[in-house]
């Protein structure tokens, strides 16, 4: 019997169900310890870019050649026929599918790729961003990254740091882990990035634990994962900035005291909020987070193009 | 009450009467219906005095019967309003108004950045209830919002 996510379209983390996770996070660790360089042989992939995004364009696009597929693609929409000429999102996609096997896009609107997956005729699509909305694969490799480091998906305290308001990777990793067993949540924000209401409803509905609280020091004997992000200076005054700063930002000595399994996560780019020193820690694991990426990637194409592995 | 109501606006032999939508919404679920183009005859009052409302809306439609899909339509108006299908001046039968599951082409994606504005597609919203509050779910920038800022396209 064909996996479950053969020729599905993966637009919104939600519609993935606990199974499907675990097959992709299984999947991908038996694709980093054996490379299987012909799973999607003479397969032909778009990469459609309609916005810049260098990390995740880079890490599919190289999943794609590792398991033996071709790429066609753009790395910004700015140079297609769409904002050249005028033409819909809905035509392009329509012309660029037909060319391909799957379809891989980024795009600046909100709900971008689900519209593409009504014009693709059965081709595939794969969400690589579309808007502050949903990033599927970016979850999928926290997921990988998690277990690969703790060697469970669930029974895990899981700490989230930074901005939880407009941070698409939180709610989304949020929404997944909570379709695991025990996972327990502690929401680390100021007040103005706190996670929004309806991710704490959606976590009350489903009867799973979470706390919020102002620093991070204090729950740092607890956790398993720390899941930093970025507290973006726009959001603030620089006075209010200045202020709140501080009790976001991860150094070495803020590590102290944790459990020697935790692992800190960021999903990148990381400006100041995790200082250097953190890197030598064997707490750190963001860099090889951002490498798992290619492996998680890979797993789902060749998931979603082969019926059996 | 009830009498004073059949004074003021006449009974009709076949159709369908739509009555206790909340005051001011009566144009609007007319609009809904296409009916301000029908060539039948259409009796509207408006803010008529209601024991339960206080002031409410009503529409007489004749040789009109408003289908269930339709009555479901109704429900994001008129939660609270009854249908009613006469023949022979008589009532035939009640529809009951439940929300519909998801809603197409009717309001617009208050999310300026949706891709559901410039695209050749119809907006559709998912509908959750949680108490009295109704919320719409975009099926294309999946946020929800509140029934009550929703704005028709």
């Amino acid at each position: 019997m064909a996996n479950s996510l053969y020729q599905k379209h993966i637009i919104s983390i939600s519609e993935l169900s606990r199974e499907e996770l675990e097959l992709v996070v299984q999947t991908a660790g038996k694709l980093k310890a054996e490379p299987q360089p012909e799973l999607i042989k003479n397969k032909v992939i778009a990469s459609c870019f309609f916005e810049p995004s260098t990390r995740t364009r880079l890490s599919f696009e190289t999943a794609i050649q590792r398991i033996g597929g071709d790429v066609i693609g753009f790395d910004n929409g700015g140079n297609t026929s769409l904002a050249k000429k005028g033409e819909t999102l809905s035509d392009s996609v329509q012309v660029i599918s037909s060319y391909v096997d799957a379809f891989v896009m980024r795009h600046p609107q909100e709900g971008a790729a689900r519209l593409a997956s009504e014009f693709t005729g059965g081709v595939p699509v794969i969400n690589a961003g579309d808007g502050a909305n949903q990033h599927p694969t970016q979850t999928l490799l926290d997921l990988f990254s998690i277990y690969e480091t703790q060697g469970r998906l669930d029974n895990l305290n899981v700490a989230f740091v930074g901005d939880l308001k407009y941070g698409r990777t939180v709610h989304s990793l949020t929404q997944a882990l909570a379709k695991f067993n025990n996972n327990r949540f502690f929401f680390i924000a100021p007040d103005a990035l706190a996670m929004p209401d309806y991710i704490c409803e959606e976590l009350d509905d489903a009867g799973i634990q979470y706390s919020v609280h102002q620093e991070m020091e204090s729950t740092m004997t607890e956790l398993d994962v720390l899941y930093m992000t970025r507290v973006q200076k726009e959001r603030f005054d620089d006075s209010e900035y200045a202020h709140i700063k501080s009790a976001y930002v991860l150094s070495a000595a803020t590590l102290e005291g944790a459990k020697e399994n935790l692992k800190v996560l960021h999903p990148l780019p990381r400006v100041d909020e995790i200082t250097t020193d953190v890197d030598k820690t064997p707490h750190a694991y963001y860099f090889q987070q951002a490498e798992n990426g290619v492996y998680a990637r890979e797993a789902l194409l060749a998931l979603v193009l082969n019926p059996t592995l | 009450m009830t009498k004073e109501t059949q004074l003021q606006v006449e009974a009709i032999c076949n159709g369908t009467v739509i009555d206790h939508i909340p005051a001011h919404i009566g144009i609007k679920v007319l609009k809904l219906f296409e009916m301000h183009n029908t060539e039948e005859r259409v009796t509207i009052g408006l803010n008529l005095p209601s024991s339960a409302l206080g002031a409410k809306d009503l529409l007489k439609i004749e040789n009109v019967f408003i289908t269930e899909a339709q009555a479901k339509k109704l429900a994001l108006y008129a939660p609270n309003a009854t249908v009613n299908q006469i023949e022979d001046y008589k009532v035939v039968k009640k529809l009951a108004l439940s929300l519909p599951e998801t809603i197409n082409g009717v309001f617009e994606c208050p999310n300026s950045n949706c891709i559901s504005h410039n695209e050749p597609v119809d907006s559709s919203f998912r509908l959750i209830q949680r108490g009295q509050d109704v919320r719409l779910k975009c099926k294309y920038c999946e946020k929800a919002y509140s029934r009550q800022i929703m704005t028709e396209l």
